[in-house]
């Protein structure tokens, strides 16, 4: 199988794909889903309603309560798709209940920017 | 993963609430690392204190949650927004002050000790070496790895919770012996070896390596250098824990080039309005070394200077706290530099420190520029 599932759902959103690894506590304003570090390579955009594609969670460990913030400040992303599982991530999504899955390389690297997917984290594939 | 059938009860809500949800998370975690079963853990070090960090959603959640949650291992917290014995001084609103009162009286009430503090493994005795833990603050989950000689991965805020809550964390990653062992090595190059370089190699090892990774090139690290390290590391990567000598595997040179250019990355002016110490907080020997250091010298500008209220406790004692203020240092604790309400972009430009974790938070979560410097270079320019 291509595709690990974490946390289960099936969502279908716009892919926001970014090259950096996320330190969501440093990077991102809880209040907005915006990502806030000029340095990262989605500076300026917004995390909301997407079906975040980053390799994986970075830094602090407070960035799961990030995670959790976002969802309940409804700023959260529909879904995230990473390369590598990191506790963080894991953790802030679990409690979330925003729908993660692990995907293989190939899987990830097939993803589009802005390209409409269909994330089914039930059976864990990407459409 | 596979659970013992208590495991899977509890998972299923039969021991309640709050123990359904540490289930679920330790679940997606063990998931996530392929772990094939949970083991039990000594200790828990939680993250998500600062109001600041974890927000209304986060202050609700944990009062939400403390209602009936209960801790079943020891367990001790990572600094707050401010210390409540000082408050009074800085310009802060009643809102910050009563959101942050609640989230402290949360984890009182489930049991916590308030430690208040980022360094636990220099403040409290420690357990016998192999000895699993799970700590959530990620410069003291490297520090407990490769110094302290315990067994944690670098767990994130929730995953440590759950443990707490459970006493149990999943088996995979750097609690498995094959995993501690480094396959890459990053050679110190750089002929600087103060505190600041050694933070910097750590910022730029946490981006290359995985889960452990070898340090070689370094005979001896002091402890301020070495939390340095632990906490450059922590900030920018996944590697939770670093050896010291040669690993199999690939070597990497992080030369006074690649130093230069992880400086120029953090470094975002060439001054600052206020000059910050300690983050990770200050040990009693840090706050030695630098009461020593500030003989016959005060600071130009204001510095504040971070540790557990245990420290300052005995710096007290000691006259070394005397020696600071004297000298024009601020002594706070409980709280530290990382997304302290006390400093704000509305009236602080820049801040000084030799925190390249610091630097890092300060400049995107507090959004301040930042004046890296070495400790020495900071005395010498900054003080007269």
């Amino acid at each position: 199988m291509t595709i690990k599932v974490i946390v289960k759902g099936k969502v279908q959103g716009i892919a926001l794909v970014a090259k950096n690894p996320m330190n969501f506590l440093g990077a991102v304003d809880k209040k907005t889903g915006k990502v806030r570090d000029e340095k990262h390579d989605l500076f300026g955009k917004s995390l909301a309603e997407k079906i975040l594609v980053f390799p994986y969670g970075v830094g602090s460990s407070v960035g799961a309560y990030t995670i959790y913030s976002l969802k309940s400040n409804k700023c959260a992303p529909q879904a995230m798709i990473c390369l590598k599982a990191d506790l963080t991530t894991a953790s802030g999504c679990a409690l979330a209940n925003i729908p993660l899955v692990i995907a293989s390389k190939d899987e990830y690297d097939s993803i589009k920017d802005g390209t409409k997917i269909i994330l089914d984290a039930e059976n864990g594939k990407i459409l | 993963m596979d659970l013992t059938k208590d495991e899977e009860a509890a998972l299923k809500g039969e021991q309640g609430e709050t123990l359904a949800l540490a289930y679920r998370i330790l679940v997606a975690v063990g998931e996530a690392t392929d772990a094939d079963h949970l083991l039990p853990v000594e200790w828990a070090h939680l993250s998500g204190i600062n109001y600041n960090t974890i927000g209304d959603a986060g202050e609700e959640f944990l009062a939400k949650l403390s209602k009936d949650a209960k801790f079943k291992i020891k367990t001790t917290v990572n600094p707050m927004g401010f210390d409540f014995d000082t408050v009074a001084r800085y310009d802060l609103d009643d809102e910050f002050i009563t959101k942050q009162k609640s989230i402290k009286n949360s984890y009182e009430k489930m049991g916590a000790i308030p430690s208040f503090s980022c360094i636990p493994y220099e403040i409290f005795d420690l357990p016998k070496s192999g000895t699993h833990v799970s700590f959530a603050e990620s410069n003291a989950a490297i520090y407990a790895n490769s110094i302290s000689k315990l067994k944690t991965n670098k767990e994130g805020a929730f995953s440590a919770l759950a443990s707490a809550l459970t006493g149990q964390s999943p088996f995979s990653d750097l609690r498995k012996d094959e995993t501690r062992d480094p396959n890459l090595t990053i050679r110190m190059k750089a002929d600087k070896k103060d505190e600041l370089a050694f933070g910097l190699l750590g910022y730029y090892a946490g981006k290359v390596a995985g889960s452990s990774v070898a340090i070689s090139g370094v005979s001896e690290l002091d402890r301020r250098s070495c939390k340095s390290l632990c906490a450059g590391m922590g900030t920018s990567g996944v590697c939770g824990m670093f050896t010291l000598g040669d690993a199999k595997g690939e070597t990497i040179d992080f030369d006074k080039k690649e130093m230069q250019n992880t400086h120029d990355e953090l470094n975002t002016a060439d001054s600052g309005d206020i000059i910050t110490l300690g983050s990770p907080q200050l040990g009693l020997d840090e706050i030695l070394d630098l009461a020593g250091m500030l003989k016959g010298r005060s600071f130009k500008k204001r510095c504040m200077v971070f540790c557990p209220r245990a420290i300052q406790e005995q710096a007290r004692k000691f006259g070394y706290a005397k020696e600071i203020e004297r000298a024009g240092g601020e002594l706070l604790y409980d709280c530290c530099i990382c997304l302290t309400p006390l400093i704000d972009k509305k009236n602080v430009d820049g801040v000084i420190t030799n925190s390249v974790k610091g630097a890092y938070y300060l400049r995107t979560s507090n959004g301040v520029d930042v004046n890296l410097k070495s400790l020495s270079q900071i005395v010498e320019e900054e003080t007269k």
